[in-house]
């Protein structure tokens, strides 16, 4: 199924007693989920991704513009008409039904010709538990299950109806550091299976690079860029969504473009095809390269070996956060600097992934390969 | 009824259990004083239960019989309890106030569950005014209307009838507020996952919210029953009629006219028979009865 | 989410319905026309017809000896008991609090007077104190057993009935108090009393600088919460010495709220409604110059 947002829009009404006017949480937005894609809403919290939601969901009425499942007009459509399963962060199981109660729950509100008999509900049930692999955990209560298969259950309960569309509200957010990682396997390979289209919200941008076929970058409730996950790495369309993807962040300096160079500080660092102008410069911390002639001086502060790399933190005064953290590959020699902070040490910089960003807009300042 | 009412500290078990442990060991002389104290308490409180339970199966005869009464009986009998039941309609007023306990909570149940659920779950306009309108209600005394209330059932001709005694006992703003509170916990995710189910209000109410708050519902029911057997002064002024008397009116009215200003036993053992089932239903759900008093309940 | 429609405002109303009807029925209503009732003069409530409209109703309360006879008796009443029954709970919860053994069984023991009938209790007070010609009851067996005179508590001199009604009042009220006081005793955390303790702080000083401050907001609940309730004291009344009151000498004001409205001296709801006004300013009163003092303790 595919779903398309057109202009979508939410306003809600000032809270606060001096601000009346009113909250713009989602700002015409226009998007397009492929059929059977996972699609992640990636923003800081209050970015306006739940809200987004709770739209498609139906819980929330948008403000104006339209959303479409395939060619219907779900708009104006109630929740339990659109056809969808949604998954929340603190699972939303109801407490005093066992699991089995609890993935029947939306099966026994079918009502008229959709009305199945008890042995299609138990069967259906069933699958739904053993897409989920909880089957022996039919008979307990929530409270005996760990958040891990809480989540699962949670799952179950909203795909058993075979919904069009399924909704994951930052459902790896309550659980610890490893089941996360399990847990979003777990949800790639049933949304695979299942093929059915999903958003999946979060604001942890692993998560959402690791597991969705596309993602949507958000801020403040307007879109900031669309794409696969390594096209927005790869290629961010402005400071924030660049600032906002990858760990270790990406280092932000201030720079300059003179005579189609690129100056950090005083060091000329590489050569840049456009015009003049005061810019920042981001540069991923894979794309410094150790090397006793580099363009870019910066003063080492220490070295962290993580196992797989090492991690060169040193300062530089053009830094925006004056600390300058770039990952060096181990066999790349980065422990042969150990011992030398306080020094100088000399990077050059992989142009593919440094990134030129316009100071007033913040916007992408594209290098025309030269 | 109500403004003696407020919300208690939750008891801290554990906490308690750790520095009682330290404090065992040898008898001290504070000790022996405290146990000295809380046992001539515990003796207060037994000694009318023991002289209540004493005196109704003491024989008419010897009871008459003793200028000094004696602390025991070598010849017990039940015929007081017969005398009860025979001499006085014991039974019609036990069927009368299990009749109206039963209903009163019943109807009381129902129209605080809806009216709960619409202030936790429901928005709609005003919703804030009636909520505030309805907590002001709790500050006022039951005497202030009693005496409105009196004169409207008398209105519509509803002494002695069963509807007379129940209709005016079954608001109960305070249990209302509790259940409330207890609704508003249930995360509000639950409700928009059944939203997306397609489960409709009722349907929601009935399979999630009402199971969750069952403690709260408990608590309430058994409060409420207490308040109904012992209820007397409203009861009182709306029934004349002995075949409408609940067990405090029947009371009052064996003492009167019952049996004779003098067969005491015969009238103990209608009190042994009044007071039994509440103290039966207490000592089955004692923590229960404790802990739900201490939340929000006093006398009367 | 978004029921702010009009199909969702309908519908919580809906759900609010029976709750609204009977709080508007037998409360708010009954809490204007109780005030009406009370300046309407020469109310007759047969033809439901009066003179005019004043103050002569609280005039004539006010002047009624058995009205003052009332207001004395309540306010002894309260006087003594409040401060007695809270002191004796405090007491006694300290001593529950800082035993091992018995606890549950005591706590259990101490809580029976909550459930039971107050009027069924009431008459074994009634014949453990009352002196007949066959008997001079229990109570007054032990009197003269430790060489006092017997006197008749419930048909006697004032002293005596007061000293029966203050006793029954505070055995009625305790199973709350020390259920509220323990509960509070046992919140206190028990890291508190290990600092004092590793201070070498003494035992009364610890319940004097610790306890008593960490529970004086349960003490003050209690004070307010006992405050009214003794003023509203009647079945327990009723219960010792019948239900003309007037005649015992023992009225308290809600009884003559209750007298003037029913009863053989009753049918003059304008009088009982002045009075029932009377009543609530007195405990409106009371309970705020209450939250005061305490307000300003507190603080301090």
């Amino acid at each position: 199924m595919e779903v398309t947002l057109k202009g979508l829009t939410k306003k809600f009404p000032g809270r606060d007693r001096k601000n009346r006017s009113e909250v713009t949480a989602v700002d015409h937005m226009t998007l397009a989920i492929p059929d059977g894609q996972l699609l992640a809403l990636l923003g800081p919290s209050g970015c306006g991704k739940s809200t987004v939601l709770n739209l498609i969901s139906g819980l929330l009425a948008p403000t104006e513009g339209k959303i479409f499942f395939g060619e219907d007009d779900v708009t104006e459509l109630p929740p339990e008409k659109r056809g969808i399963g949604l998954v929340f962060q603190n699972y939303a199981l109801y407490p005093h039904l066992t699991v089995r109660q609890n993935i029947l729950f939306p099966l026994e509100n079918l009502k008229g010709k959709e009305k199945l008999t008890r042995e299609e509900m138990l069967r259906k049930a069933d699958e739904a538990a053993k897409l989920v692999q909880i089957e022996s955990l039919m008979d307990r209560k929530p409270a005996e299950l760990s958040g891990g298969q809480q989540q699962r259950v949670a799952i179950a309960r909203a795909l058993v109806k075979r919904p069009r569309v399924l909704l994951l509200d930052e459902p790896l957010s309550n659980l610890d550091a490893r089941l996360r990682i399990q847990t979003r396997e777990e949800i790639r390979r049933i949304q695979r299976e299942t093929k059915i289209t999903t958003v999946f919200v979060t604001h942890d941008q692993e998560e959402a690079m690791s597991i969705s076929d596309l993602i949507v970058v958000m801020k403040e409730g307007v879109v900031q860029q669309i794409g696969r996950p390594q096209e927005v790495y790869d290629s961010p369309e402005n400071l924030f969504v660049a600032k906002f993807l990858g760990t270790p962040p990406i280092n932000v300096f201030e720079g300059q473009v003179r005579g189609h160079r690129l100056y950090i500080g005083e060091d000329a660092v590489l050569q840049a095809n456009v015009p003049d102008a005061p810019v920042y410069v981001g540069v991923r911390p894979e794309g410094f390269l150790m090397c006793e002639t580099g363009a870019l001086s910066c003063r080492l502060n220490r070295v962290e070996v993580t196992g797989r790399d090492v991690s060169v933190v040193s300062e530089n005064a053009a830094a925006v956060s004056r600390t300058v953290r770039s990952l060096i590959g181990a066999e790349n020699g980065g422990e042969a600097v150990s011992g030398r902070e306080g020094g100088e040490i000399r990077f050059d910089l992989v142009p593919r992934k440094v990134f030129l960003f316009d100071r007033e807009t913040e916007r992408r300042i594209f290098l025309e390969e030269s | 009824m109500a403004e003696e009412r407020g919300k208690q500290v939750v008891k801290n078990e554990s906490g308690e259990q750790k520095v009682r442990s330290q404090r065992k060991g040898r008898m001290s002389a504070a000790g022996i004083v405290t146990y000295a104290l809380l046992g001539v308490w515990a003796l207060v409180v037994l000694f009318p239960f023991y002289w209540m339970i004493l005196t109704s199966i003491k024989s008419y005869s010897a009871y008459n019989g003793e200028y000094i009464p004696k602390l025991y009986t070598l010849s017990p009998t039940l015929q007081n309890y017969a005398d009860a039941f025979t001499a006085v309609p014991l039974g019609r007023y036990l069927c009368n106030t299990l009749l109206f306990t039963v209903l009163t909570t019943f109807i009381m149940l129902a129209v605080i569950v809806l009216a709960a659920f619409a202030f936790a779950r429901l928005e709609f306009r005003g919703k804030n005014a009636v909520f505030v309108l309805f907590l002001s209600m709790m500050m006022i005394p039951n005497e202030l209307v009693v005496i409105t209330n009196f004169i409207t059932v008398t209105n519509l001709d509803l002494r002695n009838t069963f509807a007379g005694l129940i209709l005016p006992s079954v608001t109960s703003v305070f249990y209302l507020y509790l259940l409330k509170e207890n609704f508003e916990q249930i995360p509000d995710n639950l409700y928009y996952a059944a939203k997306v189910d397609g489960t409709s209000d009722l349907r929601y109410l009935f399979r999630v919210m009402i199971p969750i708050a069952r403690p709260t519902l408990v608590t309430v029911t058994i409060l409420k029953v207490i308040e109904c057997w012992n209820s007397y002064v409203w009861p009182r002024l709306i029934t004349d009629d002995a075949d409408y008397f609940l067990v405090s009116n029947g009371i009052q009215e064996i003492r009167e006219n019952g049996f004779g200003r003098e067969n005491i036993p015969a009238m103990m053992a209608a009190v042994v028979v009044i007071s039994a089932p509440l103290i039966v239903l207490f000592l089955l759900f004692r923590d229960k009865v404790m802990e739900g008093v201490s939340r929000g309940g006093t006398k009367g | 989410m978004d029921g702010k429609s009009v199909n969702g405002s309908l519908k919580g109303w809906l759900y609010l319905l029976p709750a609204l009807l009977f709080l508007g029925v037998f409360m708010v209503y009954p809490l204007v026309d109780v005030f009406v009732y009370s300046f309407e003069e020469g109310y007759n409530s047969a033809s439901q017809t009066y003179f005019g409209v004043g103050t002569y109703n609280y005039a004539y309360v006010l002047r009624d000896p058995y009205f003052l006879q009332a207001v004395k008796n309540t306010f002894l009443l309260v006087v003594i008991t409040v401060p007695l029954s809270t002191g004796i709970a405090l007491l006694i919860s300290v001593g529950l609090h800082s035993i091992g053994p018995l606890r549950r069984f005591l706590q259990t023991v101490y809580f029976l007077p909550y459930v039971t009938n107050t009027l069924a209790v009431g008459m074994v007070f009634m014949i453990l104190f009352k002196k007949t010609p066959y008997s001079d009851g229990f109570i007054n067996l032990l009197i003269t057993w430790f060489g006092g005179e017997g006197v008749d508590f419930i048909d006697g001199p004032y002293w005596a009935k007061m000293f029966v009604l203050c006793l029954y009042t505070v055995w009625v009220v305790m199973p709350f108090k020390i259920l509220i006081l323990t509960s509070a005793l046992a919140s206190v955390d028990p890291a508190y009393y290990k600092a004092a303790r590793v201070d070498g702080t003494s035992k009364l000083r610890m319940f004097v600088r610790i306890t008593l401050p960490m529970i004086s907001p349960m003490i003050f609940y209690l004070v307010i919460t006992g405050f009214i309730g003794a003023f509203k004291a009647y079945s327990d009344v009723v219960a010792l010495f019948g239900t003309n009151l007037n005649a015992a000498g023992m009225n308290t004001i809600v009884g003559y709220v209750y007298d003037m409205l029913y009863g053989d001296s009753g049918g003059y709801p304008s009088y009982a409604s002045a009075a029932a006004i009377i009543l609530f300013a007195i405990v409106f009163t009371i309970t705020c110059i209450n939250l005061l003092v305490s307000g300003s303790r507190l603080r301090r």
